[in-house]
């Protein structure tokens, strides 16, 4: 058995050494950049890095979700080159990665609007920011209070690794003040990624969700949202003005000031062209002045 | 004098491989134990064992493992409830009342259930199962421990299936002949007689099935809901140890307060299972008798 298996580990171990084999051409940039973090940009981040393999076709990126926390966590412990994130890193986790010698630099890459999905049946399309409080806090329990149906409230949230469920909570559950001590009601659901919080909605009539305008889609609803009196629709228009009252930027964080491959990403990424793939999949591309303070 | 040489070295192989299985599972033990010790220098014990709520990411954050503990118990027994009695009629219509070909048609597609990727059975239990529970039952999301445990006693069926198949068949001849001879009917031979004394079989098989149950990740993690909440029933959503690890690992910085307390909720799991490997031991060693 040993003596017929031969053949066929050297060519397996062949074909896995021929892709190391790819000759490099030593005029242009070479190298890998690992990017691990938020699930809200991941498919952004995706578009953008294809972009710039096109361009740098020496230079390979992998990316990879699983959350803002998880993105942090890996920059802290350098298993990743550069972490995307939904929220700021905490004052906390700079102290601890400060003490593990690594110093975050941060990058405004775009901004987004957190949209409140609902589904399409449900009569209910605008929500005042208390409302919501009252809602996620689990104090009202019944679409019958905002003009809905006689059902029960089914919320819906993030893991608490995503950097979404800690935006949320702060402006939502807190209503912005840090020393609050309200918490997401325990009922509430905390599902793996922003795409489970779309399918439970589109067959849950009673549920309410929260995710990235980048996932609204047509098979649900967003509602209109206001922090006063004026209701707004989460939509470029309205990010960009800031009126719309959930919108944050997004982040990309590196060790220290990014260097080779990992600089020429961020570059990328901060350039017309990558900007354009934010646009492209439905976040808000920072203005050239911005991009530019941040280099 | 050559024969000697290798009989000895394959002998002290074969001690070293049976050594090395007992040596990974202290060291395993000690590691999970070393992490956690390091939560109760900065969160005390009792919290963790008593406490109400898993709020890990809340100033300051509570670590009580007690909705995670009940949330995998509800799980785990409406699971058992499920696949117990149906795993084991099934093993005895296909050790012993099936025909010969149906049998080997059978045997087939319970090991082809085996290999269903366990994120295909959440895949489905999202999009279908939890919607026609929702449905069926009255319920405010299908997302609850119900859909849970019907999928994961899908999952251990297999594991139950095969290894009562297994014991139920390798109960001697004689046992059925002399039964038969005493004037029984197939429903009394079988019942009475074949059923028993395969009975220490079909126990290591359910509790293997209960450890695959109370272990499985993906699909608590996928239907379950994870709310951290002290389940009212088993129709409402909780969350389960192993969801907790796998959902919150990612984000946990190593060495922070929250990592070790993960690490405390995997010793947890670690003793359960401990705990019901030695009754399944204790079971086996009276069936013996």
């Amino acid at each position: 058995m040993a003596v017929k298996l031969t053949p066929v580990v050297i060519a397996l171990t062949m074909l896995l050494l021929a892709g190391c084999g790819k000759s490099v051409d030593p005029n242009q940039p070479a190298g890998f950049v690992q990017i691990k973090g938020s699930d809200t940009i991941v498919n952004a981040v995706q578009k953008v890095s294809e972009e710039f393999m096109k361009d740098y076709p020496y230079v390979f990126v992998a990316v990879t979700g699983g959350g803002t926390g998880v993105g942090i966590a890996s920059l802290i412990s350098k298993t990743c080159d550069v972490a995307s994130a939904s929220r700021e890193m905490k004052p906390k986790e700079i102290q601890i990665a400060n003490k593990r010698g690594v110093f975050p630099e941060e990058f405004v890459v775009a901004y987004d609007g957190i949209a409140v999905i609902v589904n399409k049946d449900n009569p209910v399309h605008k929500l005042t920011i208390g409302d919501l409080h009252k809602i996620f806090t689990g104090k009202t329990t019944n679409w019958k209070e905002f003009g809905g149906k006689d059902l029960r409230i089914v919320t819906l949230s993030r893991e608490v690794s995503s950097g979404t469920h800690m935006y949320f909570k702060e402006e939502v559950i807190q209503l912005g003040q840090k020393n609050s001590t309200e918490e997401f009601s325990a009922q509430t659901l905390l599902l793996t990624s922003s795409q489970a919080i779309v399918e439970e909605v589109v067959t849950n009539e009673t549920a309410i969700g929260y995710l990235g305008m980048g996932y609204l889609s047509e098979r649900i609803k967003a509602l209109l949202l206001a922090k006063d009196e004026q209701f707004y629709l989460p939509d470029v228009e309205n990010v960009i003005k800031k009126t719309y009252p959930l919108s944050r930027p997004l982040y990309l964080y590196t060790d220290g000031q990014p260097k080779g491959a990992t600089k020429l990403f961020i570059d990328f990424a901060l350039s017309p062209k990558g900007q354009q793939q934010f646009k492209e999949t439905g976040f808000v591309p920072v203005g050239a002045t911005v991009a530019q303070k941040d280099q | 004098m050559h024969r000697r040489i290798s009989e000895y070295v394959v002998e002290s192989l074969i001690k070293l491989s049976g050594l090395l299985v007992i040596i990974l599972i202290f060291l395993l033990f000690l590691f999970l134990l070393k992490d956690s010790l390091s939560l109760f220098g900065i969160y005390p014990l009792g919290k963790f064992l008593f406490g109400m709520h898993w709020l890990p990411i809340s100033e300051p954050p509570r670590f009580g493992v007690v909705p995670l503990f009940l949330g995998s118990l509800y799980v785990t027994v409406g699971a058992i409830i499920i696949c117990v009695p149906v795993g084991i009629a099934s093993a005895m219509f296909i050790a012993e009342v099936a025909p010969k070909s149906l049998k080997h048609v059978l045997k087939s597609l319970v090991e082809i259930l085996a290999s269903i990727p366990s994120v295909v059975l959440g895949f489905i239990g999202i999009i279908w199962l939890g919607p026609a529970l929702r449905n069926a039952l009255g319920l405010t999301t299908g997302m609850c421990g119900l859909t849970g445990s019907l999928l994961l006693a899908f999952m251990a069926l297999p594991t139950i299936i095969t290894i009562a198949e297994d014991a139920l068949v390798s109960v001697p001849r004689s046992y059925k002949e002399a039964a038969f001879g005493l004037g029984a009917t197939r429903w009394q031979t079988l019942w009475r007689v074949i059923l028993p004394s395969a009975s220490s079989g079909i126990i290591a098989g359910v509790m293997l099935g209960i450890g695959r149950v109370i272990g499985e990740t993906m699909v608590a993690m996928m239907v379950t809901g994870n709310s951290p909440v002290v389940p009212k029933s088993i129709l409402a959503p909780l969350r389960t140890l192993t969801a907790t690890i796998a959902g919150e690992m990612g984000e946990a910085v190593s060495g922070s307060e929250h990592y070790f307390a993960l690490f405390a909720v995997g010793l947890v799991l670690f003793v359960i299972t401990f705990i019901i490997n030695f009754i399944a031991d204790a079971f086996l060693r009276r069936a013996r008798k």
